[in-house]
């Protein structure tokens, strides 16, 4: 995203600084923002991001009957959707697939998950490179954070997004997720003067000495550890990249502006009610955050599968629920959990509407999305593992239809996952291990 | 990364595969070591608490930690194991170095600089080589655990010095070249280096300074003080005489209490407060103070009898000694009266429960009560699965899918009023079985206490029966499972195997080696401070482990 103005600029802010003190230097605002079409910068001719953002949330739909009759565009949408009707038109429902065990001993509430979202599943517990994790890989380094994490519950470890060196921990502070994000080392895109902070620089040339150490701190060490300090340098790089980032004058960006601070310090929520508070605070957050290109990836858990979450006033939480509350004869399915199935879905809704909300040139920071909606079990009350359902929102620039729903019976869940790695961008032809591999995305889907 | 994790509510065993003869052996052999790999990682990353002490051992107990680490992740049962196999992530690291310039800011701030730096540079707004040498002979073996090496001194000078001149101020270079240290690979982790032994060719053995380190973590939890590193660097620690001397002297030292601390706080499974809240609609008693408060209980407990008393481990189950404040009183009902100061509500008094008290013991205390139960009810299995990994390290078997909830979907049911008889109808199907009478028995005789660590006789207005069941014995009560547990080999066991993990980051082979340090710890009538001391002066604590 950066233009050779940009470093040219940035360069000669650098040698100002170092000569003697720093110097402010003035760039227009909005001079040129987008091109003629509104969709890329006019200054590099780079296109506008496209993001994704994954969202959790726990104990899926409590019962198999939520799978439209018809598969393509004119489906009915099913009750647990009810609340995302606004966006019927710019979401779509994938249905059908399940997770292979292929022998593994199924561990509720996390090898659905962990075969949905890496593509394998393993009886030792690994989970490594979930889809928004090698989605981040692919497209995270042109932004100040390769991604952003939360979640709402209060426990980080609920968290479902992982790279190679394993599962990322949730921020679990709105307070905290500000002060990364929007307090120091950030800069406002469109400020009139960008002064790059000398402190940044000088840090930065400090930390480039531990690298420079690399040869002899490895020289002792065995092939295991020698692989655990790469992870250390991976991560010593993104922080180094984080600064470098900072260095550099942001492009101006219409749709970025900076959100209230966050109060909220994270302590563990039981109530549902005070977790949609929650909800609603990061959904906001990340929102800026998106649309101040600070990261183009997020990934949201609402709580762990076996969640506590529960209602004021009622002990029982909506994990004990699934298990313990029986069908309605009339209704044919468990009122309760359908209740706290309904807070969660109008509060995907309203994230929704919240991307939508910010305009980027022609389109709205949601066309340029793909917001992905995943679970642990798709009927948790026999904790299943078949017929997950997925829903995605936003047609990530143009590269995926929607208003469908994709029938897939029998199908590996991961090919859901391949789908969206490749409507991201992400050069991936195969996916999964096992009988959870796929070689093609669900058909149809992309554009 | 392995997700670790906490109980279910409700296991199920899946109706294929029947679990009725999965045996405690079984189980012990699942909490065994995993199979001998030719390379795992050996360096062991610091824990919070471990960096927490290094801190404030290296400087001052005023240096303020700011931020939030990377939450841990549990293996084996520990986090110290965790330590060993854990990788670092983007924001844990990201983490790391904002804690690092909050503590190298604090180093330098005009409040410490005195003190801290040990000298006043020539000019406060220019690099002063002399001075920032002076400072970083002192700090840099000491973050880094190792003997002091010139080249590794110049180069932080010159790091300093480099950023003094470009920022203009000596202290911003020094700040700096700390920050830089502190997020270091050299002071995150800890290795566990092997070399020649001078004196047994052919054969190897720790690097000095690494046993120093281990040492240390182990019986201090913290980083070795200018003793220690003395005799690394003189040789002794590679002596049995040498060695001996220094367990000794760190085992003398009042310090060892935070090492025990550490190792119980790691066993009990205590960083799983972070996530525990209770409603206080519910549990007006149960308050963060009370949380806080529950864990320095145990640990009180813990210590008074296993570092100052030298009594025997499995009497920290039955104990009827422990240490109260004013407000854990009230949350158990006991009438503590403070006559030492008045006003300070949170003092806390040594109390002695008088016998046959359900409240002895650690299992009843609201450390073990409060954490294995959700916000606003008990759950049996949780505590149970709880008593079974952490207490007595076995393994239950995680509930496989497509199970069928039917028996306990009706709490409607008047038959189903309490905890005890609706798992007691979902255990009645052989499916459910396998892994509920593993868990159930022991936690349904915990009942007596809520959620919220409170006592209570009854559950929706009936009587709790809080009978239970522990390798085929029945008992009764808190009273007798305390006493189950104590009578159960598997306890001492667990706790020998969890410290020798919590020192070296491995969990023990089934050795001689190992054998041996059990039977001292059997001889001494399992006290844990013999336990240590033995696992400190043995080889196989300092010998390539994992292989």
């Amino acid at each position: 995203m950066k233009s050779s103005l940009e470093n040219l600029s940035r360069r000669r802010v650098l040698r100002g600084m170092l000569a003697g003190g720093a110097v402010t230097v003035g760039l227009p605002i909005f001079d040129g923002l987008l091109n003629e079409n509104g969709n890329a910068f006019a200054a590099s001719g780079a296109p506008l991001p496209t993001r994704f953002a994954s969202w959790f949330w726990p104990c899926g739909f409590s019962e198999q009957d939520w799978a439209p009759k018809t598969a393509g565009r004119d489906y009915e949408l099913p009750r647990q959707l009810e609340a995302l009707k606004p966006f019927k038109e710019r979401l779509n429902l994938f249905s059908g697939s399940h997770v292979f065990l292929d022998g593994v001993a199924n561990q509720t509430h996390f090898t659905g998950v962990q075969g949905l979202m890496t593509g394998k599943v393993t009886s030792s517990g690994d989970y490594f490179n979930s889809v928004d994790g090698v989605i981040a890989d692919n497209i995270g380094s042109r932004s100040r954070f390769k991604s952003l994490v939360v979640v709402c519950d209060g426990d980080p470890k609920a968290s479902w997004s992982a790279f190679a060196s394993g599962k990322v921990p949730g921020e679990v502070s709105p307070m905290a997720l500000y002060t990364r994000i929007f307090g120091p080392g950030y800069s406002d895109p469109n400020a009139a003067t960008f002064v790059p902070d000398p402190e940044t620089m000088v840090t930065k040339s400090v930390l480039s000495g531990i690298s420079e150490q690399r040869a002899d701190l490895s020289k002792s060490l065995g092939a295991a550890d020698k692989q655990k300090l790469d992870y250390y340098f991976t991560a010593l790089r993104s922080l180094e990249q984080q600064l470098e980032i900072q260095l550099q004058k942001p492009s101006p960006l219409e749709a970025c502006s900076k959100p209230e601070e966050a109060k909220d310090d994270g302590h563990p929520l039981f109530l549902i009610e005070e977790g949609m508070v929650r909800h609603k605070l990061f959904c906001s957050l990340m929102t800026h955050a998106l649309a101040c290109d600070q990261t183009r990836v997020v990934n949201l858990a609402i709580t762990q599968g076996m969640t506590g979450l529960r209602r004021d006033g009622d002990p029982t939480s909506h994990h004990s629920y699934t298990h313990e509350e029986p069908v309605d004869p009339v209704l044919g399915y468990q009122v309760k959990v359908a209740w706290f199935q309904r807070q969660y879905f109008e509060n995907l809704r309203d994230y929704a509407a919240m991307l939508d909300s910010v305009k980027e040139g022609d389109k709205s920071l949601l066309d340029r999305s793909i917001l992905f909606a995943f679970t642990d079990h798709s009927a948790p009350r026999l904790h299943s593992i078949l017929n997950y359902p997925f829903i995605t929102i936003g047609n990530a620039n143009g590269a995926i239809k929607t208003g469908m729903h994709f029938s897939t019976p029998g199908d590996t869940a991961a090919r859901v996952t391949l789908t969206m790695q490749q409507a991201m961008g992400v050069h991936v032809s195969s996916w999964g291990a096992g009988s959870n591999q796929c070689n093609s995305p669900v058909s149809g889907v992309l554009t | 990364m392995k997700v670790i994790y906490r109980g279910s509510l409700v296991l199920a065993i899946a109706g294929a595969v029947s679990l009725a003869g999965i045996g405690l052996q079984t189980l012990a052999n699942a909490a065994s070591p995993a199979p001998a790999s030719a390379d795992t990682p050996t360096t062991l990353r610091l824990t919070p608490s471990q960096y927490r002490q290094s801190i404030s051992d290296v400087f001052d107990s005023s240096i303020k930690i700011n931020g939030r680490f990377e939450p841990e992740q549990r293996d084996q049962g520990l986090l110290a194991v965790g330590a060993r196999t854990e990788n670092f992530t983007d924001s844990g690291f990201e983490s790391y170095y904002h804690i690092a310039r909050g503590i190298a800011a604090q180093v330098v701030d005009t409040r410490h600089r005195a003190t801290l730096i040990g000298c006043t540079p020539k000019s406060a707004a220019s690099r002063d080589d002399q001075c920032a040498a002076s400072f970083f002979k002192r700090v840099v073996p000491a973050l880094y655990r190792q003997a002091l090496n010139e080249a590794e001194i110049a180069r932080s000078v010159e790091t300093a010095g480099k950023a003094a001149d470009q920022l203009h101020d000596f202290y911003s270079g020094v700040r700096l070249a700390l920050t830089e240290m502190l997020v270091s690979p050299k002071f995150l982790l800890r290795y566990r280096n092997m070399e020649a032994a001078a004196d047994r060719p052919g054969q190897e053995r720790i690097n000095a300074y690494d046993k120093a380190s281990q040492l240390s973590y182990f019986l201090w939890n913290s980083t070795p003080d200018a003793e220690l590193m003395r005799a690394a660097r003189d040789g002794e620690l590679n002596t049995q005489k040498g060695l001996e001397q220094q367990v000794d002297r760190l085992m003398q030292s009042p310090r060892v209490a935070d090492g025990v601390r550490g190792l119980f706080a790691d066993m009990f499974s205590f960083s799983d407060f972070e996530s525990v809240s209770k409603d206080p609609a519910f549990f007006p008693r149960y308050t963060l103070l009370i949380k806080e408060q529950a864990q320095e209980q145990t640990l009180r407990t813990v210590v008074d009898h296993v570092v100052n008393k030298h009594g025997d481990y499995r009497d920290i189950f039955t104990t009827p000694n422990t240490f109260l404040t004013m407000d854990l009183a009230a949350l158990y009902g006991v009438p503590v009266v403070d006559r030492t100061e008045n006003g300070q509500p949170q003092r806390w008094v040594t109390y002695k429960y008088e016998d046959g008290n359900v409240r002895s013991g650690i299992l009843s205390q609201a450390s073990f009560t409060t954490l294995w139960s959700p916000s606003a009810r008990t759950s049996a299995t949780s505590r149970g699965k709880a008593l079974r990994e952490h207490i007595l390290c076995q393994r239950v078997p995680p509930p496989p899918g497509n199970v069928e909830f039917k028996f306990v979907d009706d709490t409607g049911n008047p038959e189903f009023k309490t905890t005890r008889a609706r798992l007691e109808a979902h255990r009645s199907e052989a499916m459910c079985a396998g892994c509920h009478k593993l868990t159930d028995p022991m936690g349904l005789s915990l009942e007596n206490f809520n959620s919220g660590g409170e006592y209570r006789s009854t559950e929706n207005g009936v009587v709790i029966d809080a009978s239970g069941e522990l390798n085929g014995k029945p008992y009764q009560g808190p009273q007798g499972l305390a006493k189950a547990v104590h009578d159960d080999p598997a306890a001492t066991s667990c706790v020998a195997q969890r410290a020798f993990a919590f020192a070296t980051g491995y969990v023990p082979p089934k050795d001689d080696r190992w054998r041996q340090i059990e039977q001292t710890f059997s001889q001494s009538h399992y006290d844990v401070m013999a336990l240590l001391r033995a696992i400190a002066l043995s080889d196989l604590a300092y010998s390539r482990l994992g292989v």
